[in-house]
């Protein structure tokens, strides 16, 4: 009897100390923690049973990103890591290399921020599977928007439509980069291909905030271009869109592609939630650096 | 002779299942069932190459562990519970026959177990995918290689349970069983080494089991085929790794002394 | 033809840490058993039966000397399906009944399989366990595994049948009905080897007989013949005087109860041991010719050991 209560009343205090125990070690998780050396070590724990161990690590590498960026965290030092490990353990897990291309390579808090640790990774990738044509639009992507080299993206997709079952819309990527077409259609073009091809759904949902900062972009230009003319025309910056639309400029309040309403202060064009809108490079408010790097044209 | 292998076979059999050794099935249709069910939730997209990775690798895994529980067992606890005095002493019972019946019936209670997780996998496999595709057809030879561990991993517990204590043979066989999973690491770094040192390590890596070219999973879960003329030469390699192993087996347990 | 030969047969152990110490547990043995025989192996526990039988068995290797089989090597399988064996203290896999066990030796045994099922039963039924054939074992106690064990070595009907201890654990019915059996499987023409410490087991039932003590075989022969060596005695008890000193020279010792005197002397003195009390002043009780029994016999040849060892001890003091 005495054992039987005993039981309930420890177990219970165990999950309560357990719980504390978690609070007290704050952000030292079991993620960070999780931090293996070596790839090669993994792979001999693995007792050949490479395959879902691969598995368990991507998920894990997933997760880790998931919850990083909920939180708006700016430091996904464990990225790489986990994905070397990922694809040292499956070579031929195409996912952990598609993921791995963006979301290395792109800026906190979208990405880790280190496109060089993303070729990387692609590279080995292609290497190990140089029947899959996918993998070197990543590449190209990496190149042409982190790494601002067009020329070399241009040859990725280039080396890329040579891979047989490759879709054409490679080798139309490798020209528009070569006669340095405009960025804007461009990029909507590789990102609409891009979410097409893909059935990974942190890409994709990736993809179309992409797109959807592209149409952003191209708003706002368009939108400031009436501002600038009003300006022109009245002499003074409109204080509202009422003004414009009463000066018969514009016909209704523009709504940017996340559903607010642009704003208009002190003769710029913005985006009312600049946090909504993650790759946007024009309508920022003072102060606010964008994700993507402006280009040194 | 087949006659009396076929009974201490079955004999054997029928003790590992009135042990209960197959309750595992249970836990194994847990698993296969849960993962089923929540790998849509956690990997979109590599949904079949997951199901496929562990479902194998469970195989595999409980596979072997069986084989060593019960392999460590075999002779030994014979040996300590004095169980085969009466089937030693007054049958005509050869020594080779009772070590050769006991692998044949360990081997044969795996195989049923693995069949049954097979069955259990493919219809998870089937409820994921809607339909079975050719390319489907190379699990079976992932599975047919399982097998093939198995029938390693018995004649070394098997062999070790003829001299030597269930926990030594139990530690044993499994270091065999990881060592082996480095068979090609070894040979490899045997190569890059020289004189003497080169002699003893490609000996060793070739004298050490080898499982790692064992382990097709990841690779049929890539839906890549295994070649017809690997699949011959590991059924060979089997075969006479294990003979050679149960004739040491064999040569032990004749020379024993039963007290 | 012989049912037993030993040449020499002889077992020796290395014990101790360094395995230097050389224990023999069985020293030269040279005995032959007839076919339809029934022959008793007697001995003190740690004699060397149990030695001997396992030696025969081929469970352990003889590292001396060699046997044989009814006229076969030790490990020829034609052989082996003739014989049967219940092993001392005897353990069978427990999860199965005794029919499955049965079954399965019987199997093993090479006994065909139309008459499997019909000698499985007729087995069981002649050792009394019947009613349990279909419980699994781990739940019997000592007397039903021991009869289990007599059933599993007779079931393929062999020629010849060892037994190491085969009364052990059972009560005294069950004690009768194995010296039934035996007897019966005697009057079957089969040859009985079976080694025990109950004589009074072995003087009932066997013809000869043969003990065996710390390795040595001391004696063997006929049963009657080996009692009457231990030559016929009569007990005498009286009151009134101890007449110890008349008895001495007689040589007798006195036993003092409270009332009686009481000695144990050699039939040949009977006459002058009633004249010594008689004269002493006793009054005679009773005067009793004691049956000679097996035991003294056992005990005689256990004694002439000692004897032996204390005499080397002094002679070469």
């Amino acid at each position: 009897m005495i054992a039987g209560g005993l039981l309930v009343i420890c177990l219970a205090a165990s999950i309560g100390v357990s719980q504390k125990v978690d609070w007290e070690r704050g952000d030292v998780t079991l993620q960070d923690v999780l931090y293996i050396p070596s790839p090669n070590t993994v792979k001999h724990l693995s007792l050949g049973y490479n395959g879902l161990l691969a598995d368990i690590y991507w998920t894990r590498a997933v997760q880790y990103f998931g919850s990083k960026h909920h939180e708006h965290s700016l430091n996904y030092k464990l990225l790489a890591p986990l994905l070397d490990i990922t694809t040292t353990l499956d070579p031929h897990l195409i996912t952990a290399y598609e993921f791995g291309s963006i979301f290395l390579s792109q800026k906190p808090p979208e990405g880790a921020g280190d496109p060089h640790a993303a070729v990387r990774l692609v590279g080995r990738g292609i290497r190990e599977n140089p029947k899959d044509w996918r993998l070197w639009y990543h590449l190209g992507f990496i190149y042409w928007q982190e790494l601002h080299d067009p020329k070399t993206a241009s040859e990725c997709f280039l080396r890329g439509s040579e891979v047989p079952g490759a879709l054409p819309w490679m080798k139309v990527m490798a020209a528009a980069l070569a006669q340095n077409a405009g960025e804007a259609e461009t990029a909507r073009y590789l990102w609409t291909n891009i979410l097409n091809s893909t059935t990974d759904k942190d890409i994709r949902a990736n993809a179309e905030k992409r797109l959807i900062a592209l149409r952003a972009d191209e708003e706002v230009t368009i939108l400031q271009e009436y501002v600038d003319r009003f300006q022109k025309a009245k002499g003074h910056a409109p204080e509202s869109w009422m003004e414009m639309i009463q000066a018969g400029m514009l016909r209704r309040i523009p709504i940017d592609p996340v559903g607010y309403p642009y704003q208009l202060v002190n003769g710029r064009v913005q985006v009312a939630r600049p946090d909504l809108l993650p790759f946007i490079t024009k309508g920022l408010p003072a102060g606010k650096q964008s994700t993507v790097m402006p280009k040194i044209s | 002779m087949i006659g009396r292998l076929w009974a201490i076979a079955y004999s054997t059999f029928r003790e590992a299942v009135r042990d209960r050794v197959l309750y595992n099935l249970i836990v194994f249709a847990l698993l296969i069932v849960g993962a089923a069910l929540l790998v849509g939730q956690i990997s979109i997209g590599i949904e079949r190459l997951v199901l496929v990775n562990l479902g194998l690798t469970s195989i595999s895994l409980f596979g072997i562990v069986i084989a060593i529980f019960i392999g460590i067992g075999l002779v030994s606890k014979e040996i300590e519970k004095r169980t085969l005095y009466t089937v030693l002493a007054a049958r005509p019972v050869r020594r080779w026959e009772f070590i050769i019946g006991k692998f044949l019936g360990l081997v044969g209670t795996l195989a049923v177990n693995a069949f049954f997780m097979s069955i259990g996998f493919f219809a998870a496999l089937l409820y994921l995918t809607h339909r079975f595709q050719r390319a489907d057809a190379n699990l079976l030879v992932a599975i047919y290689f399982i097998l093939l561990q198995f029938v390693l991993i018995t004649s070394l517990a098997l062999f070790f349970s003829t001299f030597s204590s269930p926990l030594l043979s139990a530690v044993f066989a499994f270091s065999l069983f990881v060592i082996g999973t480095f068979a090609d690491d070894m040979r490899g770094f045997a190569k890059l080494t020289e004189g003497g040192t080169k002699w003893v390590m490609t000996g060793i890596s070739y004298l050490v089991p080898n499982f790692s070219s064992l382990n097709v999973i990841s690779q049929v879960a890539h839906s890549v085929p295994v070649p017809g003329h690997l699949v011959l030469l590991n059924t060979l390699y089997v075969l006479v790794y294990a003979v050679a192993v149960n004739c040491a087996a064999v040569l032990v347990f004749e020379k024993r002394n039963l007290k | 033809m012989p049912a037993i030969e030993t040449f020499a047969l002889a077992k020796y152990y290395n014990i101790g840490f360094w395995r230097k110490r050389r224990k023999d547990a069985l020293k030269s043995l040279t005995l032959t058993v007839e076919e339809g025989e029934v022959f008793g192996y007697l001995g003190p526990n740690g004699a060397g039966k149990t030695t001997t039988l396992r030696l025969l068995m081929g469970l352990v290797y003889p590292t001396a000397g060699s046997a044989r089989i009814l006229g076969k090597a030790l490990d020829d399988p034609a052989m082996k399906a003739q014989i049967g064996f219940l092993p001392e203290q005897p353990y069978f896999y427990d999860h199965l009944t005794p029919k499955e066990l049965l079954t399965y030796y019987a199997r093993l045994s090479g006994v065909p399989g139309k008459d499997r099922a019909r000698k499985v039963d007729a087995a069981l039924a002649r050792v009394g366990m019947s009613e349990s054939a279909g419980i699994q074992m781990r739940k019997f106690s000592k007397g039903m595994l021991q009869r289990v064990g007599i059933a599993q070595a007779i079931v393929h009907d062999p020629k010849l049948i060892f037994l190491d201890e085969p009364m052990s654990g059972l009560d005294p019915v069950g004690r009768r009905e194995v010296r039934d059996l035996i007897q019966n499987l005697h009057e079957e023409g089969k040859t009985i080897f079976f080694s025990t410490h109950i004589l009074s087991d072995a003087e009932t039932v066997c013809d000869r007989v043969a003990v065996l003590n710390k390795g040595e075989l001391r004696g063997i022969g006929v049963v009657a013949d080996l009692v009457s060596e231990v030559s016929g005695q009569v007990e005498f008890v009286w009151t009134g005087a101890a007449a110890t000193a008349e008895i001495a020279a007689l040589g007798g010792k006195t036993h003092v109860a409270s009332e009686t005197f009481r000695t144990v002397l050699a039939q040949e003195a009977t006459d002058r041991a009633i004249d010594a009390i008689r004269g002493a002043g006793g009054k005679l009780i009773s005067v009793t010719p004691v049956r000679a029994t097996l035991e003294d016999y056992f005990l005689s040849k256990l004694e002439t050991v000692e004897r032996d060892a204390q005499n080397m001890q002094e002679v070469t003091r």
